[in-house]
């Protein structure tokens, strides 16, 4: 039985990290999920429209998830840590206050679009694809295992914190893309700083300290020995990419690390080609990495 | 029980620094702060760390257990005896170690300090009577009111480690505490005092405070806050509030974030110019959306619509806001 979705990319897998949109739909059949799209759905508003105007960002969220009420769906997938978080937490505040429920669907009838009753899930890829049927599921369709490779697993924040709104495995022990890694036939490489910041959210106004994040998980994966990199959050990625050019030179270290998006690795160790998941959108060169999964 | 724990020593003198295990019996019960009890007690009294209350009141005990902070009171040990496991204690980060597990608070009190962490009256009448403050004025402050200064939020903060000038989460949680209190008059220059170059736009949303606070203040969220007042009060000078401000227009203009605008509008002309190289190999790996086919999402005017709607409710509150405490008349 296919499992169904409320398919919910965000902006940045739709534009610049279109890559991730691809390989996902791409992965989406041979896991067995239905990814039903959602017209007309807006950006989560990321951190930023959350902080700067909160009442604007709730009622952005409550809007998206309406929309996908409509489509009959009862799991909203997400693909981006930050969405995942938004989308959560305006989720429990809506649950938890019937009051506030009931004043943001005003609202959002006023303006013409769908009220909201609380009846979505929001769940992101890595926990679908970590445990359960999802797990089986991979397991089954990761018939070219990545023999030899070490993939340094790195989780992002807003998938791990606040445990409390995200609660799916240990914030600080997390093993949820270990476990994925080791499906797809590679080997993980433990290093400490895992499930630190990637800087993204500040690189543009505080470019600085948003490099200062993003060394130190670069560098101590390129310690460990890691031919690549993970991670499930397009934002991460984007950092770990195409910033990786900024951090080494702030650096002193030539890292060349290539960086896979999770659906990319999944969609590699389960036969798809370098084309269709759109390695070459990357601009650290993956070719060490990917040359040897698709050497031979 | 029989409890083992690795703890980092540090000898300012000697500036020796090493691990040492210590296996001790202790009640079932025992906390992390009762098994260092029994290690100075018994075996080395020299093993230096800070505790009072013993009750996660007092705030002195923080420090980190396998790299988390934690209050050492309220850190049970049981499930590590069960477990077999032998956790590292070690001092919180982001702050001078001292000797042993004691940090130096100072840094963090500077921070404090700066964040001018007492009610400002500007100049207003004083009040005959006191002013009274109704329950749900307070309710807006309760959670930040409730922090007890253990620096377990600053210990991991990752935009911290990157600057340490930064004002992070144990000042910027109390700067919100007094920013939403209904008798300040603190007004923008009070906010002006958190938008600069350490302020909140320093902040990387890694959540690691949230995650540590032993006392649920949720310092993340009450940064955010202290951003919202600031970017409602019309202080949007900041990259960081400027960056915010393209994400509100992206929603109704487009839908998706527009990305193109994002970097130029951000930090500004001069700086996007130098970004121009950074630029051609995003677009060379075909990461730069083409801007004269930018995305329109279905249904638009319902998201240009809800923008205008709730920047009213928005300017409603505001100016309730302005009109000061609620309870100005008693009875």
């Amino acid at each position: 039985m296919k499992q169904s979705y409320a398919y919910y990319p965000g902006c940045l897998a739709s534009l610049s990290q279109k890559e991730l949109d691809t390989s996902t739909r791409a992965i989406a059949g041979k896991l067995g999920f239905e990814l039903v799209d959602i017209p007309g759905f807006t950006c989560c508003g990321a951190g930023d429209i959350h902080e700067a105007r909160p009442e604007y960002y709730l009622h952005l969220n409550a809007r998206i998830l309406g929309q996908a009420e409509q489509l009959d769906q009862d799991t909203l997938l997400t693909i981006c840590n930050v969405c995942t978080l938004n989308l959560r937490q305006a989720n429990k505040k809506l649950r938890d206050d019937e009051e506030l429920m009931a004043r943001v669907n005003d609202n959002l009838r006023e303006v013409g679009a769908a009220a909201y009753t609380g009846g979505v899930e929001v769940r992101h890829l890595l926990w679908e694809i970590a445990e359960g049927d999802g797990y089986e599921k991979l397991k089954e369709i990761a018939c070219k295992p990545l023999t030899g490779l070490k993939i340094a697993p790195f989780y992002g924040c807003q998938i791990l914190r606040p445990s409390k709104l995200l609660g799916f495995e240990d914030p600080d022990r997390p093993q949820s893309l270990e476990r994925i890694i080791e499906a797809c036939g590679a080997e993980p490489v433990d290093y400490p700083s895992k499930i630190t910041c990637c800087g993204f959210p500040i690189v543009l106004a505080r470019e600085e300290v948003a490099l200062g994040e993003l060394i130190q998980p670069l560098a101590e994966a390129k310690e460990a020995g890691a031919d690549a990199m993970v991670t499930p959050c397009p934002l991460c990625h984007l950092s770990l990419d195409a910033w990786q050019g900024k951090a080494s030179r702030e650096a002193d270290i030539e890292f060349d690390l290539p960086i896979f998006h999770l659906a990319q690795l999944v969609g590699a160790a389960a036969g798809l080609t370098y084309d269709e998941l759109l390695f070459k959108r990357h601009l650290v060169k993956t070719h060490p990495a990917t040359d040897k999964i698709y050497a031979g | 029980m029989e409890f083992t724990i690795k703890i980092e020593r540090y000898n300012p003198e000697t500036e020796d620094s090493h691990i040492e295990r210590f296996t001790v019996d202790a009640p079932e019960t025992a906390t992390l702060l009762d098994v260092l009890d029994v290690i100075k007690d018994d075996i080395d009294g020299s093993l230096t760390y800070r505790k009072s209350c013993r009750m996660a009141v007092c705030g002195s005990c923080g420090m980190r257990m396998d790299g988390a902070a934690v209050l050492a009171c309220k850190a049970p040990m049981a499930p590590y005896a069960e477990s077999g496991e032998i956790p590292v204690i070690s001092p919180m980060g982001n702050l001078p170690v001292v000797k042993d597990l004691v940090v130096d608070m100072a840094p963090f009190w500077e921070k404090f300090r700066a964040i001018k962490p007492y009610l400002d009256d500007g100049d207003a009448e004083v009040p005959v009577k006191e002013w009274r403050v109704q329950q749900e004025e307070l309710d807006r402050i309760m959670k930040e009111a409730l922090c007890i200064q253990c620096g377990c939020c600053v210990s991991e903060c990752n935009s911290m480690q990157a600057d340490p000038d930064f004002l992070g989460p144990a000042a910027l949680a109390k700067a919100a505490r007094f920013v939403y209190d209904v008798r300040d008059r603190g007004g923008k220059e009070r906010l002006e005092l958190y938008n600069g170059a350490h302020g909140v736009w320093d902040c990387t949303r890694c959540y690691f405070c949230q995650e540590r606070c032993p006392k649920g203040v949720d310092p993340r969220d009450a940064i955010a806050k202290v951003g919202a007042k600031i970017y409602d009060a019309g202080m949007q000078s900041d990259k960081g509030a400027r960056h915010a401000k393209v994400f509100v227009k992206s929603t109704y203009q487009s839908g998706y974030l527009l990305e193109t605008q994002l970097v130029p509008e951000t930090i500004g002309p001069i700086g996007a110019i130098k970004e121009i190289p950074f630029a051609l190999k995003m677009a060379k790996a075909g990461k730069v959306p083409n801007p004269l086919k930018p995305h329109k999402a279905k249904k638009l005017d319902e998201v240009k619509r809800l923008n205008k709607l709730i920047a009213e409710q928005e300017k409603q509150q505001r100016e309730a806001a302005a009109a000061g405490p609620s309870a100005g008349d008693d009875e």
